[in-house]
């Protein structure tokens, strides 16, 4: 990317002087650390294969659109992230009761596939691909916007039905997954540059709100602070590690921390 | 072959929210007590370190400190006629593992119960008759009185150092607290958390309608305090990552916090981690535990005898164990006869989403327990006379920690994906707050828990199954009270509400509590509770089974001062009187 090493560290000393700090400073640093989450460009896959890779990007680009409220789950690097979701213990069902039979049971019972999430996506994936080319003669990811949207539509109440996995349960493990990827601290591989957090107006690692939770419908627009930002010191903490938060829209813009 | 170890006085399975209290005080009264917990040891620092206590994907996502399903799980089904299934992955409820158990990640909510709540049964027949109790509830009395729970709930709240109000000092209303508790002897032993928006609102339209709002008490405390053991619980400030999270700064009272500090240098007292109690050993006669067996994370065998066992796990893993072990008849639901497993609830959560356009809450500055409540529908605090239910709950415009994984509200008809659902999400998560209501549960002869036939957990043990739906009387009672706190929502002026009473089929998915009671209920009759009225096993005297899993129903409230009054008030019987003449305490 755009962002050497260098220009990173010099982003890291300018921030460093703190009080010069000013509110762009911190954005730039913290998208240099989205790109070091993400290991450059192109970047690598654990589990998923390219056209996996394709359709996810595709489907994500269509559950969080990018517009002009900002980046959408494609943008916020969620394909990346749901790949090392799958290729970990949460995809292996590490911590979930894994002994059968296997009985589908009532909607009230819950998860019951013998799948794990890494063969649900590879069978879903691989199933919503020979249905879009049946009915549309291409794969999800050449779809239109329109036809991509009428396919996740189609999961989304189980019209399009699918044969080794349920279109529904697929498709809620798919929803579930891109905001995951699309809140969880960018740390993961998601929300790179804070783009869930930006959106919604949350700050990410909390300060300390002790002198702010009575300022009864204040505004509290803080630069929002991820993990990596700490523990890169990209963002000043106090004696407890609680990040300082650098507010935005305020007088005192620039230099005043969020206690 | 099982190694056998050498003896101890005392043997506690589950070093949590109980067995931590349980094992300080008996090791200090001179017995060797050895807790045996089959998770890790976990403490403030390093496992709650910032920054990485701040991560929602690994604490609430990932379930971090909670049950690992993989070992062992329960089977659930709605009702008898359907085959149960493994619940495989966590969702209605979290219990906890390792040290510290569900204390660790709790939302800190300290209550106590109404003193109806106690004697349910007997006052909703002097009340109202026979008619206002379904025919398969099988809510009764719990042999014990809240006036005799009184010192034990204080106890608990000043080890624990509780932000609250008392709105009942000895019988005297205090302007500014609960006006419908029951007396307590004195004031909490810290004030109540600062105000949030949600509750500064809700209170002054709660106070225009005629409601009398209060502080809900906290074991996120105020400011730093120090309990009687000596152990210091900081101030909270307020971060949000509280409830399913450890607490960076030791400001949520826990095991942690207020206890393992002091028990830790008992020397009489031995933790073994990684020790999973897979029963407990009875004597040829089957009235008298003579020890437990466990097994390491090496697979091996010990078998640890013990003068007394004290099960101190969470409410299922309790009633589980004493179903693998034999102690007290197994209860039939067909024949209604039998205890162990008997008596089965939950709880009845609801909400009111309030949506604003132009104003900002900062949900995210929170605590688990920071919030406004109203108690004028809770218990029996208002006329059920032809309401067709019993029992209520406390509303509550709750602080507890918005993050966007989680807690992400929209208005109802917003489509679950796409632009308009992402504008939606950017508008609402900022400025929507909830109320939410803590709904009793009663018991139902068909709701009950006990050994599934077919699923087995990694030690080839049958797990427990859990056969639960709530009934007419919970349905009726949440559209009721749901309207209720609707009014007043509606009072405040959001411009838009999603009004979510419960009514549906339980569900096993969705989060709702780790509120789960009962299944070795306390009583005064032997016939119908597994425990007496001390928690002592009536089958088995020198076995004593500590937790909510002694509650008969659930109140409208969580469960955990209750809890902690619970222990402390069997601990005061066995202290005084089971260890000066070790043998039945009730008959």
């Amino acid at each position: 990317m755009e962002k050497s090493p260098a220009r990173r560290r010099f982003l890291k000393s300018v921030t460093a002087i703190g009080g010069a700090a000013s509110f762009p400073v911190p954005t730039l640093a913290a998208e240099a650390h989205a790109q070091h989450g993400a290991r450059g460009s192109p970047q690598t896959y654990l589990f998923l294969t390219q056209p996996e890779v394709a359709f996810v990007e595709a489907a994500v680009a269509r559950l969080i659109p990018a517009d002009e409220l900002g980046p959408g789950a494609k943008e916020a690097g969620v394909a990346y992230f749901i790949d090392r979701q799958l290729f970990g213990g949460w995809g292996t069902m590490a911590k979930m009761y894994r002994q059968g039979p296997w009985p589908e049971g009532t909607p009230q019972q819950g998860y019951q596939s013998p799948l794990t999430p890494q063969q649900v996506y590879r069978i879903g994936i691989g199933e919503v691909n020979a249905h879009c080319a049946k009915q549309y003669g291409n794969s999800f990811s050449a779809l239109t916007a329109a036809q991509q949207d009428e396919v996740l539509r189609g999961l989304d109440g189980g019209k399009i039905e699918l044969e080794a996995v349920r279109s529904q349960f697929f498709f809620n493990m798919l929803l579930a997954n891109t905001l995951e990827g699309f809140f969880a601290d960018p740390i993961y591989g998601g929300n790179r540059d804070k783009a869930g957090w930006k959106l919604v107006g949350f700050p990410g690692v909390a300060a300390v709100y002790t002198a702010h939770v009575e300022q009864h419908g204040v505004p509290y627009d803080a630069v929002p602070v991820s993990i990596q930002d700490i523990v890169d010191s990209v963002a000043e903490v106090d004696e407890h590690g609680h990040p300082k938060h650098i507010l935005l829209g305020r007088n005192d813009r620039g230099s005043s921390h969020g206690d | 072959m099982a190694t056998k170890l050498k003896p101890v006085d005392v043997a506690i399975v589950g070093v949590g929210l109980t067995g931590t209290i349980m094992a300080k005080e008996l090791a200090e009264s001179g017995l060797k007590v050895v807790g045996l917990e089959r998770g890790h040891w976990r403490d403030t620092d390093p496992d709650f370190a910032m920054p990485y206590a701040h991560d929602e994907l690994r604490f609430v996502g990932r379930h971090e400190l909670m049950q690992d399903l993989s070992r062992e799980t329960i089977t659930f089904r709605n009702n008898a006629a359907e085959t149960a299934l493994p619940m495989r992955q966590l969702g209605s409820f979290r219990p906890g593992e390792g040290v510290g158990g569900a204390a660790v990640h709790w939302g800190g909510l300290t209550w106590r119960f109404l003193p109806w709540d106690f004697e349910t049964r007997s006052r909703t027949l002097a009340r109202y008759g026979k008619g206002q109790l379904a025919e398969d509830c099988t809510s009764q009395d719990w042999g014990v009185s809240y006036d005799e729970l009184e010192r034990h709930y204080d106890r608990f709240e000043y080890l624990y150092g509780i932000s609250g109000k008392a709105g009942n000092l000895k019988g005297e209303i205090v302007p500014g607290g609960n006006p419908f508790e029951g007396p307590r002897s004195r004031e909490y032993p810290t004030p109540p958390l600062k105000s949030a928006y949600a509750g500064a609102l809700f209170k002054e339209a709660a106070e225009k309608m005629g409601y009398q709002p209060f502080p809900t008490p906290s074991a996120a405390i105020s400011r730093a305090y120090t309990n009687e053991y000596g152990a210091t619980i900081n101030a909270c400030v307020y971060c949000g990552y509280c409830q399913f999270f450890g607490c960076e700064m030791g400001a949520k009272a826990s095991p942690q916090t207020a206890v393992l500090p002091n028990l830790m240098k008992q020397k009489n007292f031995e933790l073994r981690t990684h020790a999973n109690v897979a029963r407990v050993n009875l004597d040829a006669a089957g009235t008298r535990a003579i020890g437990v067996t466990y097994v390491d994370s090496r697979g091996r065998e010990f078998e640890q005898p013990a003068e007394m066992v004290l099960l101190c796990s969470y409410v299922l893993n309790n009633v589980r164990l004493m179903l693998l072990s034999g102690i007290g008849k197994p209860y039939d639901p067909a024949a209604n006869t039998g205890v162990v497993g008997r008596n089965y609830a939950y709880q009845t959560p609801s909400s009111v989403t309030l949506f604003f356009e132009d104003r900002i809450f900062n949900q995210f500055m929170a605590a688990g327990g920071l919030g406004m409540a109203i108690d004028e529908f809770n218990g029996d605090n208002f006329d059920h006379s032809g309401l067709g239910f019993i029992g209520g709950g406390f509303f509550s415009a709750a602080s507890s920690g918005a993050r966007p994984i989680e807690v992400r509200p929209v208005p109802r008809g917003t489509p679950r994906w796409g632009a308009q659902w992402k504008r939606a999400v950017a508008t609402y998560f900022n400025r929507s707050f909830p109320i939410t209501i803590q709904g009793a549960c009663q018991s139902y002869r068909g709701n009950y828990l006990d050994l599934d036939p077919t699923y087995r957990d990694a030690y080839g043990l049958p797990l427990l199954r859990m056969t639960f739906d709530r009934r007419a009387n919970e349905h009726k009672m949440s559209l009721w009270l749901t309207d209720k706190a609707a009014q007043i929502a509606k009072a405040i002026g959001p411009s838009k509400m999603n009004v979510t009473p419960r009514t549906e089929k339980y569900t096993i998915v969705p989060y709702q509590s780790t509120h789960n009671t009962g299944g070795a209920i306390m009583g005064a009759d032997p016939t119908t509770s597994a425990v007496n009225k001390y928690l002592q096993s009536w089958a088995v005297p020198n076995v004593f089974v500590v937790g909510a899993s002694a509650f008969p129903q659930n109140g409208g409230y969580n469960p955990t001062g209750t809890v902690g009054a619970l222990t402390y008030w069997a601990l005061e019987a066995i202290r005084k009187r089971y260890l000066e003449r070790p043998g039945p305490l009730a008959s």
